[in-house]
């Protein structure tokens, strides 16, 4: 029970992960209509942000300060340069250039960095475990990213829900036209809501920086998870984002931990390990077969918004 | 990465310039896929380094022939494997394939060099498959037969008295190789054995696993990035002082211990070489790799090292021919003439070494993380794949 306790919370932290970086893709999917395959190299921008910060300044907050900003230029950049010249191009155009993207990006970070990953610590003051229940220590670094993830989906719920900010990003994902005719500057909030999900992107990654090595090309393999969070939840939907990342942080883990236990019921312990690996590994996307079978536009369809 | 190439190739095109006016003779080509890239890359980095060191050594040449190095990076992914493996083949015309440290990309790569009519030379990816039934007499291994890896481990986790065990590899043929070889020498009982993504790099599921489990020790095969995340994790759980591991070579390698820090002290390891080998070839090669690179090798640059001496010895032998006189050259391999980094070094009759393996300790010397030899382990080992092979 314990344990199973212990890797709901590995499912929810890595989870909150996933929603960090999927809640920008899907605004930007959702609003913008550019599907931004460079997201994942805006969260490797973060991580090795936070790595630089912290040779500079020898803290891990300290490195936030550089990460962050760092995240927001390079956002901003590709936006202005890039993903501006895309908004009226089909979808395949927009693949072709942010893959560039993440090729300049690899390359650009391989130059300055060098090729062999770099590895940070956890804050001192973090690198400690907490007793939640009698038996169950859980690392405190680990429960502030669920604090973290939980604190950022509260906030841009209030943002999207209470500001006029969010008010004009909520018509945009269903009235384009209609938002631009009433004379809003859509151009400005595009450049705002591509660099607000660079930054969640890139504080993801600053996150991720102390907990797993940061490399070159590091976050190509969770882009892919997070498309598959946002198609799950529905394209467009914060909510959606949120909830298909939890679904999807919690069967990927709750598979790895237990789906080869189930088939060691079936198989010889040597083949069950091998064929439970190779079967949670594709969890996800059977879950998200399931879901696109009986939901097509995900669980939380945005109401009015025109298939892509 | 074109970079690096184009340095290589001047690098080469210079001193084989030097040579033809010499010799008239055209330079030996060979092909070298390696992982340049990913947390993976260090291997070949060293790979590439230590057998350039070789290379270097004799201004270019290998066994008094001049060669053409060609690098290429294959990001661990087979199918870059492939395509690095026809241009080599058909466009470049190379004559030995070496290089590969990834057991996903060798079983590519191997079967396309035997149909070419090539030498393939492994520096490190050494899978079952072809130390077995399907051998061949111009596959060669320099490094090990990946079980023979974890079977010193096994034979360490034995010796060193512990009853029972968790043990863990990548989803993948090297990973099985490792499990299975590790079951073989190790006489306690396996308490789970576990299966990751090739690449993963975050281990909370599996680590409260360990936790949940007990067991007396870990043993683990992740080589390169994988290990060092895995290790930071495992000791932030609070569990590395806990529940001790046993490890083979490529799980604590200079570059893991160095990003563990003193958290690795006493973890015990197995190889089959270490720095404090005292060997004239050793000394020579540290010194080498030293004095050009200003860093200390991995195990996997005394590979490429190996490997680059063992041509140099077979290339020697034939006076430089290599597909002109393939029986020539293929029975100069064999002979393994060379001085080795590891000391005693012969072939066994499927092409794979037959050599030493040691226990290891990781100590603190002068504030940086080393490992340190305690004992030998495994005399002349030798795989255990060698019955099925059908070569002579």
């Amino acid at each position: 029970m314990i344990l199973f306790i212990e890797q709901l919370l590995n499912g929810v932290q890595f989870g909150m992960f996933l929603f960090l970086v999927s809640a920008g893709l899907t605004l930007i999917f959702g609003i913008m209509g550019v599907i931004n395959l460079a997201h994942g190299s805006l969260y490797m921008v973060g991580a090795y942000g936070t790595a630089l910060g912290m040779s500079w300044t020898g803290s891990f907050w300290g490195s936030l300060l550089i990460a962050l900003p760092a995240s927001a230029l390079v956002g901003w950049t590709i936006e202005k340069l890039i993903i501006r010249l895309l908004y009226t191009r089909d979808h395949l155009d927009q693949v072709l250039a942010t893959f560039g993207v993440i090729l300049f990006l690899n390359e650009l970070i391989t130059i300055l960095f060098g090729r062999s990953p770099l590895f940070l610590s956890i804050p001192e003051e973090l690198s400690a475990s907490l007793e939640i229940l009698p038996g169950l220590n859980y690392p405190l670094y680990r429960l502030l990213i669920i604090l973290v993830g939980l604190l950022v989906a509260a906030m841009m719920r209030w943002m999207i829900t209470r500001t006029r900010a969010g008010m004009l990003i909520r018509a945009g994902t269903t009235h384009r036209e209609m938002v631009e005719a009433l004379g809003v500057n859509i151009t400005l909030l595009n450049t705002g809501l591509f660099v607000t999900g660079a930054v969640f992107a890139g504080f993801a990654g600053a996150m991720a920086g102390p907990l797993v090595s940061v490399g070159v090309g590091m976050g190509e393999g969770l882009l892919i998870l997070c498309f598959v969070c946002i198609v799950i939840g529905g394209v467009g939907s914060t909510k959606g984002a949120f909830v298909g990342s939890l679904l999807i942080g919690i069967v990927d883990t709750l598979g790895r931990a237990f789906l080869p236990d189930v088939l060691k019921v079936f198989l010889p312990p040597a083949t069950a390990a091998g064929v439970g690996a190779g079967v949670s590994s594709m969890l996800v996307y059977i879950l998200m077969a399931l879901v696109l079978t009986f939901r097509p536009e995900g669980l939380f369809p945005v109401k009015g918004r025109k298939a892509a | 990465m074109k970079k690096l190439i184009k340095q290589a190739l001047t690098l080469v095109a210079g001193t084989s310039l030097v040579a033809t006016s010499i010799w008239a003779q055209s330079p030996v080509k060979i092909g070298m896929i390696t992982t340049l890239s990913t947390p993976g890359g260090y291997l070949g980095e060293d790979v590439r380094d230590g057998f350039m060191l070789a290379v270097s050594e004799e201004g270019g040449k290998l066994g008094g022939t001049p060669v053409e190095v060609l690098i290429e990076d294959d990001g661990v992914n087979p199918v870059n494997g492939k395509q690095i493996a026809e241009r080599f083949i058909e466009r470049d015309r190379v004559s030995i394939i070496t290089g590969i440290i990834f057991s996903n990309i060798s079983p590519v790569v191997a079967p396309m060099a035997r149909k070419a009519g090539l030498f393939y030379i492994s520096p490190n990816s050494g899978p079952s498959q072809f130390a077995g039934a399907q051998c061949h007499e111009d596959y060669f291994v320099a490094s090990w037969q990946n079980d023979t890896l974890h079977e010193s481990a096994g034979i360490a986790a034995t010796e060193l008295g512990y009853k029972s065990a968790l043990i863990m590899a990548p989803n993948y043929q090297a990973g099985k190789d490792a499990l299975n070889g590790f079951k073989r020498y190790f006489k306690g009982q396996i308490v789970d054995e576990i299966y990751v993504k090739l690449g993963q790099t975050d281990y909370a599921a599996e680590i409260a696993k360990i936790r949940s489990a007990n067991p007396e020790m870990v043993f683990q095969f992740l080589p390169g990035g994988m290990g060092i995340n895995f290790l930071k994790q495992y000791s932030q759980a609070g569990l590395m002082g806990k529940i001790p591991q046993v490890l083979a070579a490529p799980s604590m390698d200079i570059k893991i211990m160095s990003a563990i820090g003193p958290g690795a002290a006493g973890i015990m390891n197995t190889s089959h070489w270490n720095h404090d080998l005292d060997n004239a070839a050793n000394k020579r090669f540290l010194a080498g790799f030293r004095s050009k690179y200003n860093r200390e090798p991995t195990v996997y640059a005394s590979q490429g090292y190996d490997t680059a001496k063992l041509i140099a010895s077979a290339l020697r032998a034939t006076g430089g021919k290599v597909l002109e006189d393939k029986t020539g050259f293929r029975a100069a391999l064999k002979a393994a003439n060379f001085e080795s980094t590891r000391g005693k070094f012969r072939f066994g009759k499927n092409n794979h070494p037959i050599h030493h393996w040691y226990l290891r300790e990781v100590v603190q010397e002068n504030g940086k993380m080393a490992n340190r030899i305690v004992r030998t382990i495994a005399e002349d080992h030798q795989d255990s794949y060698v019955s099925k092979c059908p070569l002579p």
